[in-house]
């Protein structure tokens, strides 16, 4: 195992996170996001790489019973780099690509509406699941529940705060189907979209790019051309 | 027109209907009041009127209910959504939840219909005028106050330019500007020939608009009549309706013995 293996998620990092975030001026956010997704992940293959890689030979040094390889070292760096590559293109597209516009572009492209709004709506529904529990919370330490201090503490005020958010949440779905109802939602057939995202020629181009770039990658790696990459 | 023959609903699981035997008539350009306590059935008046009940609310419905003299009970809730609208208390959980601006969120229900784009935009332009929260266009909705919001859901509801409405307390969350305004968009709708059911609180906003008041009591119609007379009935006070602020300065005014020049001078004001 050489060097090599790091260097082909390090190009897609650099050519598909960093260079295209950098243009869109979010590189610290990208970057401090991608990294405190990559950390819990990160973390745990670091450890187990670097101490038990079977058949890791060259010696790094030794932590009592514990043996760190090179081997072990390499590995877990080519491993990070790759969970890197993965939580920063996904960090860059949400932080590039407004929900609305995503759905409503799958819509323009003959994705169901209903399968588009719960797509959407599940997105959404997270900050308002937040704010409903910010509000109860405020509530019912307001009533007396202790919701600070020791873990145990906080564990005990969690239970007093899950049911209200759960069955409120039950409930305003009820209401909003009502609503969604009543506002034609399920009227079978194509709905007029107001506006849809600008799809430049540069931007179809890109995306024809990577389709086909998916199937050569794959027979150049089959045929063993992306050798130096590891 | 809006039409209910003997219509008796119980919601699933419950033991007692919560509408019971209720005939009424709403007709073009009529707007009527629906007034009861916590209880009395408005609500679920509001949602038969609508169709939702039974069909996304569930339960058992007897009787008929006629739209223009059509039975509703083949039709699907997308084939009601453009000929009655319903808007309901909460205004929260009337939003899409899936629009970005407000101009989104009232075009959504024309947008589900398959309205053309060129009506649907002039659809959408005139509900925001008619609201005045032409300025809210390109504000997130779930960003908005209550108030603000449940104009953004009656605009909604406009924009579905339904020829019947059902308004179920649309300005519980509104200040008195608000309240105003969604009254003088109802008046507007009601003189374009609109028929308008609003169960509402506000008997003060009810006397302000509606030609005729339906009482309800334990899911009965118990008061049907020119909104002046049910207003002024001293039996409202025992459904738990409190009368408008005129009808109690009115009978405080007859109580204290005033003189007829002070009397004069009085209902010159209240007519004002």
């Amino acid at each position: 195992m050489g060097v090599g293996g790091v260097i082909g998620p390090a190009l897609l990092i650099g050519a598909g996170v960093v260079a295209p975030a950098l243009a869109a001026g979010l590189l610290p956010r990208v970057a401090r996001t991608a990294t405190l997704m990559s950390l819990p992940l990160g973390i745990s293959a670091l450890l187990v790489n670097l101490f038990l890689l079977p058949g890791a030979t060259e010696v790094l040094f030794r932590i009592g019973p514990l043996t760190a390889t090179v081997e072990g070292l390499r590995f877990a760096v080519e491993i990070l780099l790759r969970i890197l590559a993965i939580t920063g293109a996904i960090t860059l597209f949400y932080l590039t690509t407004a929900p609305a516009a995503l759905v409503l572009d799958l819509e323009r492209r003959g994705v169901s509406p209903r399968v588009a709004f719960v797509a959407l709506a599940s997105v959404q529904t997270v900050p308002a699941m937040v704010e409903r529990a910010v509000t109860i919370t405020a509530a019912q330490r307001a009533r007396g529940l202790d919701t600070e201090g020791s873990i145990w503490r906080r564990l005990r005020g969690v239970l007093p705060l899950a049911g209200p958010v759960l069955l409120g949440s039950i409930a305003e779905v009820e209401e909003r189907t009502m609503a969604l109802e009543a506002r034609g939602f399920t009227r079978p057939g194509s709905r007029t979209l107001l506006w849809w995202p600008p799809d430049s020629t540069l931007q179809r181009l890109a995306r024809w790019l990577l389709v086909l770039a998916v199937p050569l990658v794959i027979v150049a790696r089959a045929l063993g051309w992306l050798g130096w990459l590891g | 027109m809006l039409t209910f023959e003997l219509v008796t609903y119980r919601y699933a699981g419950a033991s007692q209907p919560s509408l019971r035997d209720v005939s009424l008539e709403l007709r073009e350009g009529e707007v009527l009041g629906l007034v009861g306590a916590s209880e009395a059935g408005k609500t679920t008046l509001c949602l038969v009127a609508s169709g939702l009940a039974p069909r996304t609310a569930g339960g058992t419905l007897t009787g008929r209910v006629l739209l223009d003299g059509e039975d509703t009970a083949p039709l699907a809730m997308h084939e009601l959504a453009g000929r009655i609208g319903i808007a309901f208390a909460s205004p929260a959980t009337q939003l899409s939840g899936v629009a970005a601006t407000v101009y989104e969120e009232v075009a959504f229900g024309p947008m589900n219909l398959g309205v053309p784009r060129r009506e649907l935009i002039a659809r959408t332009d005139e509900a925001l005028a008619a609201l005045q929260i032409e300025p809210l266009a390109d504000r997130d909705p779930a960003q908005l106050s209550g108030g603000q919001q449940q104009l953004v859901a009656i605009a909604g509801l406009l924009a579905l330019r339904p020829a019947h409405l059902v308004l179920d307390e649309p300005t519980a969350q509104l200040d008195p500007a608000g309240t105003e305004m969604v009254a003088a968009a109802l008046a507007g709708l009601a003189a374009n020939g609109a028929s308008i059911l609003v169960a509402e609180q506000k008997t003060d906003l009810l006397a302000g608009i509606c030609s005729r008041i339906v009482a309800l009591d334990g899911g009965r119609a118990v008061l049907d009549g020119l909104a002046a007379e049910i207003l002024a009935d001293p039996r409202l006070a025992d459904l738990g309706v409190a009368p408008p602020a005129a009808v109690r300065l009115r009978r405080a005014a007859a109580d204290a013995d005033l003189p007829p020049a002070a009397l004069a001078r009085l209902e010159g004001a209240l007519a004002g």
